[in-house]
């Protein structure tokens, strides 16, 4: 896996796409052996900020040419909105690739990629790699609104097929973006499934993916409060290989992990099986 | 002006010479591996571990941070793997690297820390023991040790007995008169004191209309907690002018570093400043050594407790 860096990097491109902000960040460093699904932590606030907590966006692209990488931000409160309102020529104290990208198949075969608003960032890349890969690539991908849909035009030139779902029915099917997906995965005989967006979603997505005994793998959003792996806030409950539940960190073990090892309903909780939570007495 | 090549940057923590004054903090830099691409862990003054348990520990459910006005809460709970993985992965990786181990413990008993203690003996790399009592005593329902002069004291004498490295005790902010916390811990026999630990502090989500935190209640870090830190190590070296002190809360920078060296710490931890900025143990040292420098300061040494003597420059 790549070292992840701590850069200056300038921001070089700022504009509005939908709902969302698409940054462009002279990182070659970040760009060097960035893989989909990997993110970054960006300092927000400037020098001396009251802000202290970096904040974490998956990569949409990383190109090693060009040194360039791109992320897709949405504005929710005060570190994003700094971050969108940044003029370009801004420098942004920038660290990554952080976590684990997708895995990619051993063999060519039939993948299905869910993605739920800017879920879809980390999808293009991936689509790209897979179908260099000789698989075939079938793009789901849903959001509130049309507005929240990221990356619809440019869906058709990564996949062979793209369905767009919006809650609202404003763009494309109106429905969840998981309500077509058992007809998809079995009208494609999807061999392996990928998902990035809410958690209900990944969790929708992975039970699908279970039903049809399909490898599955998601990119979970934990709150993050160092994005390095010395903190442990970003945990959720997770089964290991040997069969035992752990609270395992999505900044590094993660963002990407096999849904079916998630325990989803028992996020944010503490589960009493899981590793060390007979020692937390009076702790819980 | 002190050229920097001269700037004297080796300290003395409780009779253990350093090379730098500025180290990691308990539970901000896990066991120093995951810094390793953005510092040399061997030119720190040492890695403050964080704090380890007897057995492993999942920690508390998530929300555990919230970020607050130049701070944040945590409540984390101590998840780790036990004093017996940490003795198998994580010492030896930083004995590898000639780093040194600040070893922080944290038990819910005397009795835990003094196992603690025990397991640690002759372990590779350990300069120091960092005892935090900011723990809930199990004997008397939970109430913190570090609160409570007797089970504070309690803890050290017995965590003195096993130890064969000089220990530190980590003491709260969260208590009427630190000094009477601080006296009864040296009475006992500890060789220095850590301070601060976090600050009790609560935040409520004014959209779910609940507390944020899992825990409801978390410690309270960052630059907001500096000034209480500062006059914490002042009222402990006033009253207490030869215990050495390990100082901390909030530290971002250099000159927030010397600010504690002023006050009487003979060293220095940084901790959520690395979750802004994972280089910030080096360059706090660095930007440390600058400001000497322009002082015309020879080293550390000469400003420790400074700001305590008469006159100003
Ligand atoms: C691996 C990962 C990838 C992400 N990718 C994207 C992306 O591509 N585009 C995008 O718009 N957003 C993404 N997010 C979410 C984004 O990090 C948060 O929306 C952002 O941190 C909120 O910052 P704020 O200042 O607006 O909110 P505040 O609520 O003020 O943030 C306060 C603190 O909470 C943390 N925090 C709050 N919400 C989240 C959240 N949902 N996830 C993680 N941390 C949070 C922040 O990092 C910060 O430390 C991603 C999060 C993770 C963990
Ligand atoms: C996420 C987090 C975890 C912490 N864990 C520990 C711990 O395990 N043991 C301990 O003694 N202190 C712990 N602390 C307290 C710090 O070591 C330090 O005393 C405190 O945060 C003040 O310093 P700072 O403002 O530089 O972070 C923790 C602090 C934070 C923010
Ligand atoms: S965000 Fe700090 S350990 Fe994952």
């Amino acid at each position: 896996m790549t070292v992840p860096s701590q850069v200056r990097a300038r921001l070089v491109g700022s504009e509005p796409v939908g709902a969302y902000h698409l940054l462009t960040l002279d990182a070659p460093a970040v760009a060097a052996g960035a893989g989909p699904g990997q993110f970054v932590a960006v300092a927000v606030g400037g020098p001396g900020s009251a802000m202290l907590l970096r904040r974490a966006f998956a990569l949409y692209t990383a190109d090693p040419a060009t040194g360039l990488v791109q992320v897709v931000v949405a504005e929710h409160r005060p570190g994003t909105a700094w971050l969108v309102h940044s003029p370009v020529g801004t420098e942004l104290d920038l660290v990554g690739p952080l976590g684990r990208p997708f895995p990619l198949p051993a063999a060519a075969g039939t993948a299905v990629l869910v993605a739920g608003g800017y879920g879809s960032a980390p999808m293009f890349d991936l689509a790209r790699r897979l179908r260099e890969r000789g698989s075939a690539v079938h793009l789901v991908l849903g959001a509130a609104t049309g507005e929240r849909l990221f990356g619809a035009d440019e869906a058709p030139h990564v996949a062979d097929t793209v369905t767009v779902t919006t809650d609202d029915g404003s763009t494309g099917r109106r429905g969840l973006v998981t309500d077509g997906l058992t007809a998809l995965v079995e009208d494609t005989a999807a061999d392996v499934l990928y998902a990035c967006g809410p958690m209900a979603m990944l969790r929708a997505v992975g039970e699908i993916a279970a039903a049809y005994a399909v490898p599955c793998h998601v990119a979970v959003e934990e709150a993050m409060a160092c994005g390095i792996g010395v903190c442990m806030t970003c945990v959720l409950p997770v089964i290991g290989a040997d069969g035992r539940s752990r609270m395992v960190r999505s900044c590094t073990e993660g963002p990407v992990f096999e849904a079916s090892r998630v325990r989803w309903k028992d996020v944010g909780t503490l589960p009493a099986d899981v590793v060390g939570a007979d020692a937390m007495g009076g702790h819980r | 002006m002190t050229s920097l090549a001269q700037v004297g940057m080796g300290t003395t923590l409780a009779g253990v010479a350093l090379p730098s004054p500025v180290l990691t903090a308990s539970g901000c830099s896990a066991a120093g591996r995951e810094l390793a691409p953005y510092l040399d862990v061997a030119e720190l003054g040492a890695v403050v571990t964080k704090s380890v348990m007897l057995r492993p520990r999942s920690g508390r459910a998530t929300p555990r941070m919230a970020e607050t006005p130049s701070g944040m809460l945590n409540s984390i709970g101590l998840q780790g793997p036990g004093i017996e993985a940490f003795l198998e992965h994580d010492l030896p990786w930083l004995a590898a690297r000639a780093a040194r181990a600040v070893v922080s413990i944290a038990g819910g008993s005397v009795e835990e820390f003094v196992q603690l203690a025990g397991r640690l003996v002759g372990a590779p790399g350990v300069a120091l023991l960092e005892v935090n009592i900011s723990c809930p005593n199990v004997a008397s329902r939970g109430q913190v040790f570090a609160c409570d002069p007797r089970a504070a004291a309690d803890v050290i004498a017995a965590v003195k007995d096993a130890a064969d490295v000089p220990v530190l005790a980590k003491l709260s902010p969260d208590v009427t008169d630190i000094v009477t916390i601080a006296a009864a811990c040296v009475q006992a026999g500890a060789d220095g004191l850590s301070m601060i630990n976090t600050l009790l502090g609560m935040a409520i989500d004014t959209d779910t209309l609940r507390p944020i935190l899992a825990g409801i209640t978390g410690g309270l870090s960052g630059p907001a907690i500096r000034p209480v830190a500062v006059r914490c190590v002042w009222q402990v070296h006033a009253a207490l002018p030869e215990v050495p002190i390990l100082g901390m809360g909030g530290i971002m920078t250099g000159l927030d570093a010397l600010q504690f060296l002023l006050a009487g710490a003979s060293a220095v931890s940084v901790g959520t400043a690395v979750f802004h900025d994972p280089s910030a143990p080096a360059r706090v040292a660095r930007e440390l050594r600058d400001a000497l420098a322009d002082r015309g300061i020879p080293g550390v040494a000469d400003v420790v407790g400074l700001a305590h003597r008469d006159g100003r420059r």
